[in-house]
């Protein structure tokens, strides 16, 4: 299945040859939008562009920051890769935000699951299911989803850190306190790590509650160093560039991998050494964005010329799992089906996903897993 | 009945004390709080540790024979109710607290662990467990994560499903399988998200990953009162459409805030409607906030207005709140609690609506509901010792519930289908979903024997009979709040 193709690791990958592309592109179209319920429904190979543009003409947004959007994401795309981006950390991400689905399932039969209300607890929830879903249990077809105010205005206050554990120091401090956060991502940087923390509201409050997270910021780490506050235009550039992933280098894969902060340490020590393997944390340090290339030698770690395999092997060794989005995955040669992407650190094998698989797509039309 | 070789295998498994067969010991579990229904089991095991979960639930597979997981039973839709001649695996005793990793800001716990324990562990790191249903100092996790549990505090930051973030659940043939892990973003299907809310059928959670919020640095809760429900309710959109995100929005009626004078002494003003709204979070964005939504409050005619400045005061305007189901109580002997979803902007037609049903009826109906998000809680009261009383009283549940689908809503926010509403599903779905439904299901468990009965229409229904108050609560050992 092919939505918008922002994302050609999952709508290109190799396949048998008997495999049928379905191109959702056509299926697009807002279906119903009700600012006063904070619902809309659309088609799902409508893009996150439009939905966007949309939304903000009542005030409205999608708080997880659906990644891809200048790339020509789909609503459909976004949930079956299973992508938010950093303002997940504040409300929740895409699968707290979908409510309502259709899909056509493997023996061709079109289902609804879930509602059209923000609150619903009756039946499976076959919304959450088809999150991450990645085209394998069904191709979605219509998505509805809830939706948030927009803050009036929003700060972002920007840290600098020599070293990974001052990094690490600030981000505990700044996770935990009372301060509402909107996004927390942070990066490499030219020397040392930055980090950046968004806070939205009300613009009145917010020149006085950004000064208290700067001090939270600080005072937490100990060392820190340049500490900079961005506002209006400058400050939506910022995480509009975390949206489309600006720092990602040209011509780069790119591939994602949830962990959590205490993971982090380990993750560094590998991938840190893994040149020139590019990378962004984002969501509080849930979410690892990476960026490799897609081919040569990754650095000290292997000798094989095959990086996106390199990473594989790094991930199994973490214990992690990953997500290529673009790119070409690891080479074949040697590797079973499942380790070719682009899942990455070993295939999801669950024995719960396996019996509902099963009875969603009995013949097995849209893949294994 | 004690020959039988599932009873055997049993017995070799659990000493007397933890195995339940005699009538009077099965009593307290004959139902849940949805009292009208009541079912005997075979036979109640009490396991201390996972491993008896599991080894239970494969003799029960081995045996082909229906299981119940039970928590606390405070289950308002019978959820917990027992199927005759199964066994209900009661897990209050699974009430570890497993790790509390205050830097990861997650909880892995146990599944009879009880709601409010968790954030009572995680206070002094500072954080808190955010679902908190009204039974919360009672009702366990395991309970919460079957039933996708929310309450009032649901509107900003979501139900249970919003804070699972990973299980090990043991499948109905007792295969292990882990969903999800301790990250806030996963790889695959969003598999714990799709076992929260599945009411029993998938199997048993027996160990949950919960995220932990920070503890909201303060709250402002302001109650105000109105010449009419329909009053409350445009406060409500007015207050929706200012985009101001408040934690909770509450509105009750002319009965419900009786029930909650007679029941918990609440000193609430008399008026035939009260709204509740909070808003949490940092001090500084709660007071710009709080001074937007008390103009808008002023605009909307209100006839009294209360603001809680202090942490008693918030308690004070909570507790008539929180104690309305119970107290509801003190005004008949026996109610259900419906628990359909209604479009925001059409709540002043359902509560029209089921003001004239009310009507028609003859039967109470008290309202407190969950207005920000559409969630009504009507209250509808009978005396169970009536002849045809409860069927009546059913039978207008049935139609609140038809109404709350033809507005395009739900027949269940947070208090599940269970064996209450399963008739009513089919109404909310088509044939075709209701089959997948019922495929998924068979897929998961070919016998059915995880919580036969419950959720999905199919299959025999059990036999009911209406005998009054819960035991428990009839004893005086559990209470309604
Ligand atoms: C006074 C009162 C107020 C209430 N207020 C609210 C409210 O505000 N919001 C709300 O959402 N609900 C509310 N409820 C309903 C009820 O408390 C919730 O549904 C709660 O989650 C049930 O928890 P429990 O431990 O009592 O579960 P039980 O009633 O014992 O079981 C509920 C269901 O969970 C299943 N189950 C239990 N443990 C497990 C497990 N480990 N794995 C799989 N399945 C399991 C059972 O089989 C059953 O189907 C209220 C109930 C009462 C009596």
């Amino acid at each position: 299945m092919r939505g918008g193709g922002s994302k050609p690791a999952l709508s290109q990958r190799r396949c048998a040859e008997d495999t049928q592309l379905l191109d959702l592109a056509g299926l697009q179209g807002i279906v119903d939008y009700q600012p006063e319920e904070y619902t809309f429904t659309a088609r799902a190979g409508t893009t996150v562009a439009e939905v966007a543009a949309m939304l903000d003409g009542k005030g409205q947004y999608l708080p997880f920051d659906p990644p891809l959007a200048d790339r020509g994401a789909t609503l459909g795309g976004t949930v079956a890769a299973g992508l938010s981006g950093s303002g997940r950390y504040r409300y929740g991400g895409i699968r707290d935000f979908l409510i309502g689905i259709r899909f056509v399932d493997g023996r061709g039969q079109e289902i609804r699951g879930g509602g059209a209300v923000v609150k619903n607890a009756a039946g499976f929830d076959f919304p959450k299911l088809f999150v991450g879903s990645l085209g394998r249990l069904g191709v979605l077809t219509e998505l509805t989803f809830k939706v948030f105010p927009r803050p009036p205005a929003f700060a972002t206050v920007e840290a600098e850190f020599e070293a990974l554990s001052d990094l690490l120091t600030g981000l505990d401090a700044v996770t935990g306190s009372a301060i509402d956060l909107h996004a927390v991502d942070f990066a490499p940087a030219e020397a040392g790590w930055r980090l950046w923390v968004r806070i939205g509201g009300m613009a009145a409050a917010l020149e006085e509650r950004a000064g208290a997270l700067q001090e939270v910021v600080s005072g937490g780490a100990g060392r820190t160093g340049l500490l900079r506050l961005y506002r209006d235009h400058e400050e939506e550039r910022l995480w509009q560039e975390a949206r489309t992933m600006a720092w990602l280098p040209e011509g780069m894969g790119l591939a994602r991998v949830p962990l959590t902060p205490g993971r982090i340490p380990a993750a560094e020590d590998l991938f840190g050494r893994a040149q020139p393997a590019s990378r962004r944390y984002s969501v509080g340090g849930n979410l690892l964005w990476l960026g490799w290339p897609e081919s040569g030698d990754l650095g000290e770690t292997d000798g094989k010329e095959d990086a996106p395999r390199t990473l594989h092997g790094l991930l199994l060794e973490l214990g992690l799992r990953g997500l290529q989005l673009i790119g070409r995955g690891p080479r074949s040669e040697g590797l079973s089906e499942g380790e070719e992407g682009p899942l990455l650190g070993g295939p999801v094998q669950n024995a719960f996903l396996r019996r509902i698989s099963a009875a969603l797509d009995p013949e097995g039309k849209f893949g294994a897993w | 009945m004690s020959l039988h070789p599932l009873m055997q295998a049993l017995a070799r498994m659990y000493g007397a004390d933890r195995l339940l067969t005699r009538p009077a010991q099965l009593m307290a579990y004959e139902s849940d709080a949805l009292t009208a229904f009541q079912q005997r089991p075979a036979a109640v095991v009490i396991p201390q540790d996972r491993e008896e979960v599991l080894e239970t639930i494969r003799l029960c597979h081995e045996h082909e024979t229906p299981f119940v997981a039970r928590g606390s039973g405070t289950s308002l839709s019978g959820g917990s109710l027992p199927i005759a001649d199964g066994i209900v695996i009661a897990l209050n005793r699974l009430d570890r607290i497993l790790r509390l990793d205050a830097a990861e800001r997650i909880a892995v716990v146990e599944p009879g662990v009880i709601n409010l324990k968790v954030s009572e562990a995680a206070k002094p790191h500072g954080l808190y467990y955010a679902p908190d249903p009204s039974s919360q100092s009672i009702c366990t996790i395991g309970g919460n994560v079957a039933f996708n549990s929310g309450g009032a505090h649901c509107l900003k930051y979501g139900m249970t499903s919003n804070h699972v973030l990973g299980m090990t659940v043991a499948l109905p043939d007792g295969e292990v399988a882990t969903l999800g892990g301790e990250s806030l973003e996963g790889v695959g299907p969003d598999l714990p998200g799709f076992f929260v809310g599945s009411e029993g059928l998938f199997g048993v959670a027996l160990e949950i990953t919960l995220r932990l919020l920070p503890i909201p640095e303060t709250y402002r809760t302001v109650l105000a009162a109105y010449d009419s429900l329909h009053a409350a309710g445009d406060a409500v959109t007015a207050v929706v459409a200012s985009g101001l995100l408040p934690g909770a929005i509450e509105i009750m009626d002319a009965l419900a805030i009786k029930a909650a004078e007679v029941g918990a002494k609440a000193g609430y003003p008399k008026a035939p409607a009260l709204l509740i709204v909070e808003l949490e979070g940092e001090a500084g964005a709660v007071e710009a906030e709080f001074a937007q939504l008390m103009q808008l409050i002023e605009e909307t005619a209100p006839l009294e207005v209360r603001m809680a400045q202090t942490a008693d005061e918030r308690a004070r305007i909570w507790k008539g709140r929180k104690a309305a189901f119970s107290a509801v109580g003190r005004l008949a002997p026996d109610y259900i609690v419906q628990d359909g979803v209604v479009p925001r902007s059409r709540l002043g037609d359902a509560l029209a609506e089921i003001d004239r049903l009310s009507a028609s009826y003859g039967i109470d109906v008290a309202n407190v509901f969950h207005a920000g998000d559409g969630n009504l809680h009507p209250l509808i009261l009978f005396d169970g010792r009536e002849e045809g009383a409860l069927e009546r009283a059913e039978e207008l549940a049935g139609e609140i519930l038809e109404l709350c689908v033809d507005l395009g809503g739900s027949i269940t926010g947070e208090h599940g289908v269970g064996m209450e509403k399963r008739a009513y599903l089919p109404k909310m779905y088509g044939p075709v979903e209701m089959q997948a439904m019922e495929d998924v299901r068979r897929s998961v468990d070919s016998l059915s024997l995880a919580n036969r009965g419950k959720m999905l229409p199919a299959g025999e229904a059990e036999s009911l009979t209406h005998v009054g108050p819960h035991p428990l609560e009839k004893a005086g050992v559990i209470f309604r709040e």
